[in-house]
């Protein structure tokens, strides 16, 4: 019995070996380094020199720092709502079976297929310069703009929410199999009770599918505060005009391999995370709310 | 009219309607992707300050000059080094994953729950966390300007993809792994003859989203790949249409164009299983 057990835990982390010494050696040991060089001054080019707080003191003096923040909050924030509603919308819609319907909803995929590639973020700036498509689509309607869009301080970070929400595809898709996963006879039940389309809408699809909606919300957030490509290629690496693109990965990613401030930009890693766990934190905490539905939807 | 027509006669507009509507709709979301492909075909003044999409006359010769780059180095070699990079990343991926769900998901060890958990743990954590260290990392390994740091940790597996398959063969019977065992098979050959034809879908998933994310990578080979001629597809595409540069926008679009049809092609024949991959986890965009 005692040899059976110790064969198989030999033969468990032998066939986890692969992930067990590429997260010692790619995870957890950078990021012990991490956290000590948040600590640090660090030009990548001494030897990292203790050095205390100073790395979060200075965060609170950076200019940058909290337009980096402002920039991500806003973006996150704005973003990710909208592309749950639309998706939310859209599925609803689309929430039926025929053979049409699955050819709209390929469609309506594609731009979160093709949206993470540098050629659609490439098109994006071309499409919202001075003399882009936007302005002579706006002209369609009377309107003579000679904006470039993401020229200006006050619109750029728009054109970047534009394109997230524009990839509300994969979220769509995620929300139908949750629509269909709401047994049929919950909507029979209600017909019998004589309730209407609208109320089996607000009593049955939106207390089964929030669960859904609030886990994804949570997640996509959690993403939204990461958000670089689109930034660094849209801004062309600047987080200009007037750093009103300047997301905090961007900002976070300048600090290290442009300024060579690897303490710096350790020290704001870590606030990312912090930042981060806040939200899983609360993920965690009001799962017994999201779950309640999915455990007890089946009896 | 009797009541049954008028009720049809509602029914048809309401139809109409909706699908009226939804076209209107998904020609808006389809409208960047379609401009930036008829662009691909116009010459570069055609393309300021117009909304329209059919090129008045067709110019292929984008494709001519895009392909060229700078002439010393061609996107011959960038897609070359795309597919590498993607195709090798996305082999070790899935692999590694697999075994890796194996162990999860079929062998008792001591400290399994823990290590289930850490995998969870990294799932949630930010790369900027440990970009900066890894990369001082790679550089003192003389990494940097190879394709090591980008391909090497992907041979570590991925916690999306181990959750995956792990949560299939969790549904596999444990009958099929005994009787097997009784025919001589022992866990190495279990797995490979048993369980990984039976997981299939989930590998399938996965190396698809790998693909995708691996040919999408930007950040990776913006901090890895400094010398052009090991520049993937995004990175040179991104270098092509720098601000400061240049202005070639037809031959830009041109490339762009080609290097979605990779991604597009993978999404016509493997529909059902990316929408698998989105559902189980409902994670990544």
């Amino acid at each position: 019995m005692n040899l059976k057990k110790r064969l198989d835990d030999i033969a468990g982390y032998g066939f986890i070996s692969p992930w067990l010494i590429g997260f010692l050696l790619f995870s957890l040991l950078p990021m012990l380094m991490s956290l000590f060089y948040s600590f640090c001054d660090y030009d990548i080019l001494g030897s990292p020199v203790f050095s205390g707080l100073t790395n979060f003191k200075k965060m609170a003096h950076d200019e940058n720092f909290w337009q980096s923040m402002k920039v991500t909050f806003f973006y996150a924030f704005v973003s990710v709502p909208l592309r749950l509603l639309f998706a939310f919308f859209v599925a609803l819609l689309f929430n039926k079976g025929s053979r049409v319907i699955r050819i709209y909803q390929a469609i309506y995929y594609i731009p979160s297929l093709v949206g993470g590639s540098i050629a659609i973020a490439v098109t994006w700036r071309r499409l919202f310069m001075a003399d882009g498509a936007f302005n002579a689509f706006l002209g369609i309607f009377g309107i003579n703009s000679t904006i470039s869009w993401i020229g200006r301080p006050s619109t750029a970070i728009w054109t970047l929410i534009v394109l997230a929400v524009w990839q509300f595809g994969s979220s769509m898709l995620i929300f139908l199999a949750g629509l269909r996963q709401i047994p049929k006879v919950y909507y029979e039940a209600a017909q019998i009770d004589g309730a209407g389309k609208w109320q089996q809408f607000l009593h049955v699809t939106l207390p089964q599918i929030t669960s859904v909606i609030f886990f994804n919300m949570i997640m996509q957030l959690i993403n939204g505060f990461t958000v670089f490509t689109q930034a660094f290629v849209v801004s062309g690496g600047t987080g200009d005009p007037l750093n009103s693109t300047l997301v905090y990965a961007l900002y976070l990613y300048q600090q290290a391999f442009k300024y060579y401030d690897m303490g710096y930009s350790s020290a704001m890693a870590w606030v990312l995370v912090i930042i981060i766990g806040i939200f899983t934190g609360i993920l965690f905490k009001t799962s017994d709310k999201w779950v309640f539905y999915e455990s007890k939807g089946g009896k | 009219m009797d009541d049954h027509t008028k009720r049809m006669a509602k029914k048809i507009t309401g139809r109409i309607c909706f699908h009226a509507f939804v076209i209107i709709l998904g020609f808006f979301m389809m409208y960047p992707v379609l401009w930036m492909v008829f662009s691909s075909f116009k010459d570069n003044h055609a393309i300021f300050n117009t909304l329209n999409l059919i090129p008045k006359e067709w110019h292929f010769d984008n494709y001519v000059r895009g392909w060229a780059f700078n002439h010393s180095i061609t996107f011959g070699t960038f897609f070359k080094n795309s597919f590498y990079y993607t195709i090798l990343s996305s082999i070790g991926a899935v692999l590694a994953s697999a075994l890796v769900a194996y162990g999860f998901s079929r062998i008792p060890f001591k400290g399994r729950g823990f290590w289930y958990a850490m995998m969870f743990v990294t799932m949630m954590l930010p790369y900027q966390v440990v970009m900066v260290p890894q990369f001082i990392l790679f550089q003192k390994m003389g990494w940097v300007n190879t394709f090591k740091p980008l391909i090497i940790p992907q041979f570590a597996g991925l916690p999306f993809f181990i959750f995956l398959m792990a949560q299939f063969i969790r549904q596999i019977p444990y009958e099929l792994d005994d009787s097997a065992k009784i025919d001589g098979c022992n866990r190495w050959m279990v797995f490979w003859k048993i369980l990984f034809p039976l997981i299939k879908p989930a590998v399938i998933t996965s190396t698809i989203f790998s693909f995708y994310w691996r040919w999408d990578d930007f950040l990776g080979p913006l901090l890895y790949l400094n010398n052009p001629k090991m520049y993937t597809v995004s990175l040179a595409l991104r270098m092509f249409s720098d601000p400061q540069t240049s202005t070639d926008w037809g031959a830009i679009f041109a490339m762009g164009t080609l290097s979605l049809v990779p991604v597009i092609l993978i999404f016509l024949f493997f529909q059902k299983y990316i929408v698998e991959g989105l559902v189980t986890t409902g994670m990544k965009d």
